[in-house]
């Protein structure tokens, strides 16, 4: 039954992706549809592609695990959006830039700065599929039993014919359905519980688990899991969480479908309030896991929103339930994968492939060509990332990868925006010196982490110490380096700042 | 008898006038557009009352949420501590701080909002 959910799940997906498709054939179709989305709708789409398998099952399962510090992960995954909101949303819309690395060259004026972020868009975005793709296939293992190195194999082959057929590509509507789809599959079994649980022939509390002796689990700071120094982790998670969310790749491109930056502000808020919604039932499903599902604490805690309605209710129930969940995981799975595949395939073809493909054929190919390997390349590189890493948990996984955006993307757009000394040199080197050193925590974290004390401490939740590093190496190299303050930084202040009812010179026309 | 309905009384004012408004409330893009002193001056002032709101946003989120670890590794009480039944930090992470996140973003977008207004009016609209 849970296959059949996926299935119907999937050929939804793609059914409205073509459909939208065959409406907004064009480019310009695009830019005109875009003006008529509401905040609302946008809001929904940015969500359903922003709310990935590690929200919709690594929240819980790591909560499952380790308790209450987990909280933060969620926490984090929304104040993010708040930081986004105050630092960057507007003046981000009014750059006109489509892509990070379209802003980088604008503000920057350097080819090279771009080139840089081109290659940290890869970075992330495969750093950020690898969990997606471990989520895929676990989902898969837990409804049909299969290897989850087959169920990864299955998804990431749709999602690249997915994207390369052209469905799906930017496609509101899509992503603001699968918010919807997600938020009824994940409150659904809870609502259902809940009732039956007041009904009460249910031998176990549904908060036991958090009152009493024997549950240090459930208290902050508790190391429960494992973890030292939980003080540190915190922070420096919540630091990555809020900071790291403004500089992953596939949510630029969505803020980019408002028409001006006071929607992109409204959009912003509207955000808030779906991810609220959305973040209030992971940690029920913990907290309910904890009674009814203690032997998943060992292996296989990333399961727990799908076994759980099965644990609960025997029978039919449960398998509806258990269906509704699978298809609710599918969908985080597709719409963030497909989003971001989309992201990382533009950069690929625009920065990477085009121009050697161009010298290698001569200019015989066509340019939709290169977008479809960029596509396949975009989802390969982390499928095989996948097969050769270990078992770190899914939400794990993700949080390094907003360590490396809040160590990268946000000193970049933070100072880019709001910081007129800032030298084009300066912003490659705090790119650099903060890229290489949350990469190397993570590759770090992949090959071995260290057993245990400060090392694995800073090496595990590394962006209280990269991303100051970040900022603190763009300010000096830029104060050092006063003469390569691009020339036309002044403009750039004028175009990302001014609200667009003002008429002056933004040095290139409102998009 | 209808009587047709006379035509609107409009009143006929020199070109010249409006000619000198328009460019007079013009003033304010001109400078920035010609990047003068007092361009630079309306510029700065813009993003500064902005960046002070962005900044009273975060140093709000900082002492708000950033606290909360330091409380309870402070006031060891308050891991533990129950309201309604439930733990206080399953409480407010799991619930609270989403509504208090949303109002700060509404409250911030409207001061920005306001901010954008003002200096709308100061320089000049189309």
């Amino acid at each position: 039954m849970s296959l059949t959910a996926i299935g119907l799940m999937v050929a939804a997906t793609i059914g409205i992706g073509l459909f939208g498709l065959r409406i907004s054939r064009t480019t310009s179709d695009f830019y005109v549809a875009s003006r008529a989305v509401t905040p609302r709708w946008n809001a929904s789409a940015i969500s359903g592609e922003y709310l990935s398998a590690a929200s919709f099952l690594g929240v819980a399962g790591l909560v499952l695990v380790n308790g209450a510090d987990m909280l933060w992960f969620s926490v984090g995954y929304t104040v993010g959006y708040l930081m986004l909101l105050v630092l960057i949303a507007a003046p981000l819309r009014r750059s006109g830039a489509y892509t990070l690395p379209d802003f980088a060259e604008t503000r920057f004026e350097s080819a090279a700065v771009r080139r840089i972020c081109s290659f940290l868009v890869f970075g992330i975005g495969t750093l950020y599929l690898l969990p997606q793709l471990r989520g895929a296939g676990l989902a898969l293992q837990t409804v049909t039993g299969a290897p989850p190195e087959v169920g990864a194999a299955v998804v990431a082959i749709i999602v690249v014919i997915n994207v390369a057929a052209g469905g799906m590509r930017s496609i509101t509507f899509v992503q603001a359905f699968q918010y919807w789809l997600k938020l009824t599959a994940l409150a659904t079994p809870i609502f259902v519980i809940l009732i039956a649980w007041r009904a009460g022939d249910h031998p176990v509390g549904v908060l036991e688990s958090l009152q009493g002796a024997g549950a240090q689990w459930a208290e902050p700071l508790s190391q429960a899991g494992g973890r030292d120094h939980p003080l540190y982790a915190t922070y420096s998670l919540l630091l990555a969480l809020c900071f790291g969310t403004m500089g992953l790749p596939h949510v630029l491109v969505r803020f980019y479908t408002n028409p001006d930056g006071r929607a992109a502000r409204r959009t912003t808020v509207v955000v808030l309030a779906l991810l609220g919604v959305f973040y209030l039932f992971p940690p029920m499903y913990a907290i309910l896991g904890r009674s009814f599902a203690p032997d998943l604490i060992g292996l296989g805690a990333d399961t727990v929103v799908l076994e759980l309605p099965g644990r609960i209710f025997p029978g039919t129930a449960g398998d509806l339930l258990g269906a509704l969940v699978a298809a609710g995981a599918f969908a985080a799975f597709l719409s963030t994968s497909s989003g971001l595949t989309v992201a990382i395939a533009g950069v690929i073809d625009q920065d990477l492939l085009r121009n050697r493909l161009h010298r290698l054929t001569g200019g015989d190919y066509l340019a939709v060509n290169s977008f479809r390997i960029a596509a396949l390349l975009a989802v390969a590189v982390p499928y095989l990332a996948f097969n050769i890493t270990g078992a770190l948990s899914l939400a794990d996984t993700v949080g390094l990868a907003f360590a490396v955006a809040a160590s990268t993307f946000c000193p970049l757009l933070v100072l880019g925006i709001w910081w007129r000394k800032m030298s084009t040199v300066g912003a490659a080197a705090g790119l650099v010196v903060g890229g290489v050193a949350a990469i190397t925590a993570v590759l770090v974290n992949v090959i071995g982490p260290p057993q245990g004390g400060w090392p694995k401490a800073l090496i595990g939740q590394p962006a209280a110490w990269t991303m100051p590093l970040a900022f603190i190496t763009v300010i000096v190299v830029s104060k050092l380096t006063p003469h390569k303050i691009p020339r036309g930084t002044a403009r750039s202040m004028v175009r990302l700042h001014t609200p667009e009812a003002v008429d002056v010179d933004r040095g290139i026309p409102l998009a | 008898m209808s009587t047709p309905e006379p035509p609107r009384r409009v009143r006929v004012t020199s070109p010249r006038t409006s000619a000198a408004r328009r460019i007079a409330a013009n003033t304010g893009t001109r400078e920035i557009d010609e990047q003068t002193r007092v361009g630079e001056v309306y510029m700065n002032s813009l993003i500064q009352s902005q960046l002070r709101l962005a900044l009273a946003v975060i140093g709000g989120a900082a002492i708000g949420l950033g606290g909360l670890p330091l409380l309870f590794l402070l006031v060891p009480a308050t891991r533990t501590f129950g309201v309604f039944g439930l733990p206080l930090p399953w409480l407010v992470l799991g619930i609270v701080v989403y509504p208090v996140v949303y109002v700060a973003a509404r409250i911030y977008v409207r001061n920005a909002e306001r901010i954008e207004t003002e200096f709308t009016e100061f320089v000049g609209r189309k």
